[in-house]
């Protein structure tokens, strides 16, 4: 069974159809990559699945489960993460406090117990510290634990919202332009990230990208999407090689 | 050798850097014992010291009162606060300090709750033996420990929250009446409920209880504010908090059965000095615990980013649902302790002038911080106390003095930071 399964998802903003019967299955443990041009309706795709908008028409089913009409934090609980593209942080937290906030919906104390201090509430709270520095470790952002995002460098942000992103225990992990910014050394280690995050949390990625060589160095299966309509699908290669994203996409940008 | 010259600043800078380095080996203990030895000093001493330094009498509250009246005893009174505060505070916690610390390290290895009863109970005392001198400090301490908890349940809306509430004097006052209906009712034989239904020495036994269907009622009355504000985003709540406020006054106004516009009276004693204490540190306790817990994070979470929140699985409106009546609740346990203290209150204390006095409070003392809304209720609280000589003109300098606040620190004195309990007790050695 499909991971993910979107089926004929059409999304209106007014008069403008913003995305228009796109089609998605993405198995457990793929890398599917999401290409177009500006205003294509890629950030709006991700927008429809977790919630924030209602897609005019179509379906979104997680394992099987229905996820139109939920609210956003329902769907991010039943295990969808993401990235913003231009970065949703809380300005007056730390870092160690993002990635907690995001074991919200796993705290098993109540209100009762927030209030009182109780055993199970520091235990709760213990608990999760550990596993944010895990998370922060693993995006090689511990060093900032105690720091505001502002602080940090703008790489150091990005890997702190995947950290975050990483914390509600996805199934299916959205990246949202992930290297947008960031310079060429940047974005190798930032290859090298997902990987590693692929690989050891078993975790689903769709991903959105300008830039070519690190969708066609991470994805098995590659999207390309123009005014809201998927023009091309298919493997790096095929995608590198068919007339029509050339001439939509690829022909107008730096290959590179 | 240097040869710097010895000027003003300098000397001002050394004796603050001196001051600083002394300080910083005292423990919270030792400043307590401290304290107690003043009271002490001024209970005992006080009429003497007042009497060879020329004033009238004790002063009642630091000599602000006197200084303002009759400037020419300005010199006595900043003696008198020298020779019965200052100083005796000094010595005392330079004294203690080595016993004080080593005490502070011993509480330290054990349970927290047994270290903060230690400290609280110290507090208690000085805050008894101060007041035992006069009943105007005890009202000023009274009120002053329910504007703290305004302040701070406010500030868990408008600060934490980033919300703009205005119906906090209405929550007050669905609490204070609350709770006076249900003590009158039940323990005083008074004009609007006729005879007390139960023996009379049950009841300060059965205040905290009235004093939480008090909370209760005014976090009802919060939901019907939160139902219809948090639904959509966007900023209603400022506008419908706001009716509410006024809605709530003139429906007490048109109530026959609790007074009307002429309001209550005779309330039973319960709000006595012990009570408003443990209930204002209880409020403290619960609220501080609230926000540094991850569940009361996400307050700040929904504030700075809204969206964000909501896809790292934050349930953004119940959070804030939950929160306005939580702070809903502890306003109206604040009123209650308030009707109780005055002994009486009608529809009018609960108008927009009070809610004018818990922002200054608030924006004051400082957002998103718990030490802040205690210093900013404290302060701004006694200023108005003692500015009270010059009448209208208070109403000029506490003003002025918030927008010199706001200039220079927009968000408050002591805003965004965490208060941290074990940090505050710890041993300085
Ligand atoms: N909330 C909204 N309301 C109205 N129109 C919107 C909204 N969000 C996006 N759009 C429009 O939908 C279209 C697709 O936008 P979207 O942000 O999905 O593009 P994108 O592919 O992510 O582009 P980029 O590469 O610039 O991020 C654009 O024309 C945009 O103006
Ligand atoms: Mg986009």
């Amino acid at each position: 069974m499909a991971l993910l399964r979107i089926d004929k998802m059409t999304h209106y903003f007014g008069g403008l159809r913003a995305v228009s019967d796109y089609n998605l299955v993405l198995e457990p443990g793929h890398i599917v990559g999401l290409i177009g041009p500006n205003g294509a309706g890629k950030t709006t795709i991700f927008n429809l699945i977790t919630g924030i908008h209602t897609p005019t028409e179509g379906n979104v089913e997680l394992e099987g489960h229905n996820l139109i009409g939920h609210h956003p934090h329902e769907i991010a609980g039943k295990g969808l993460g993401r990235t913003f593209q231009n970065l949703l942080l809380w300005r007056h937290m730390d870092v160690l406090e993002h990635v907690k906030m995001a074991c919200y919906s796993q705290l098993e104390y109540g209100l009762l117990g927030a209030f009182f201090g109780t055993g199970r509430c520091h235990r709760e709270e213990k608990r999760i510290t550990a596993k944010a520095m895990h998370l922060l470790e693993t995006f090689n952002v511990a060093e900032y634990s105690d720091q505001l995002v502002s602080s940090l460098p703008y790489g150091a942000q990005r890997r702190v919202e995947m950290a975050r992103a990483m914390a509600i225990n996805p199934k299916v992990l959205l990246l949202d332009e992930p290297t947008a910014g960031m310079t060429p050394d940047e974005l190798n280690r930032m290859i090298s990230i997902i990987r590693q995050v692929h690989k050891d949390f078993e975790v689903a990625i769709l991903l959105i990208e300008h830039r070519l060589k690190f969708v066609m160095e991470l994805c098995e299966k590659i999207q390309t999407l123009v005014f809201g309509e998927v023009i091309a699908e298919g493997t790096p290669e095929e995608i590198q090689s068919n007339p029509e994203v050339i001439e939509a996409y690829l022909g107008k940008e730096d290959v590179t | 050798m240097e040869t710097k010259q010895e000027t003003p600043q300098r000397a001002y800078k050394n004796l603050l850097a001196r001051y600083k380095a002394f300080s910083n080996r005292i423990p919270l203990l030792g400043w307590l014992c401290g304290g107690i030895g003043a009271v002490l000093i001024e209970y005992f001493l006080g009429d003497l010291v007042s009497y060879y330094l020329g004033l009238p009498k004790v002063p009642v509250l630091f000599g602000c009162l006197i200084m303002l009246k009759k400037p020419i005893l300005i010199p006595g009174a900043v003696g008198y606060l020298l020779l019965v505060y200052g100083l005796p505070v000094f010595f005392i916690a330079r004294a203690l300090a080595t016993p004080a610390n080593k005490l502070a390290a011993f509480l330290a290895k054990g349970p927290i709750t047994i270290a903060a009863l230690v400290h609280l109970g110290l507090l208690y005392a000085i805050l008894h033996i101060w007041t035992d001198m006069s009943d105007y400090r005890v009202l000023v301490l009274k009120l002053t420990m329910i504007a703290v908890m305004l302040t701070l349940s406010l500030n868990v809306i408008n600060g934490y929250m980033g919300e703009f509430s205005c119906s906090h004097p209405g929550f007050m006052a669905i609490g204070a009446y609350t709770t006076s209906t249900i003590t009158l009712w039940l323990f005083a034989n008074d004009k609007l409920f006729g005879e007390a239904l139960l023996p009379a020495a049950i009841g300060p036994f059965f205040f905290p209880l009235a004093l939480i269907a008090g909370g209760l009622v005014a976090a009802l009355g919060a939901l019907v504010i939160a139902i219809p504000s948090f639904r959509t985003r966007g900023d209603y709540l400022a506008i419908i908090s706001l009716a509410f406020l006024f809605i709530v006054k003139s429906i007490i106004e048109n109530l026959e059965f609790v007074g009307g516009p002429r309001g209550m009276s005779s309330q039973p004693n319960y709000s006595n000095l012990p009570m408003v204490f443990i209930v204002m540190v209880l409020c403290i306790w619960i609220i501080n615990n609230f926000v540094r817990s991850t569940l009361g994070k996400a307050l700040c979470a929904v504030r700075d980013n809204e969206l964000a929140a909501e896809s790292m699985t934050v349930n953004t409106r119940k959070t804030k649902m939950v929160t306005f009546m939580f702070g809903a609740f502890w306003a109206g346990v604040a009123g209650g302790l308030f009707a109780h203290v005055l002994r009486y209150v009608n529809p009018g204390s609960f108008g927009i002038q009070r809610l004018a006095e818990i922002l200054a409070m608030l924006y004051f003392g400082g957002l998103n911080s718990v030490t802040g809304s205690i210093v900013g209720a404290v302060s701004i609280n006694l200023l108005s106390e003692a500015l009270r000589p010059l009448e209208i003109f208070k109403w000029i300098i506490i003003p002025l003095l918030l927008i010199l606040v706001m200039l220079y620190r927009p968000t408050g004195l002591i805003a965004f930071t965490e208060f941290k309990p074990k940090e505050l007790m710890r041993s300085k050695e």
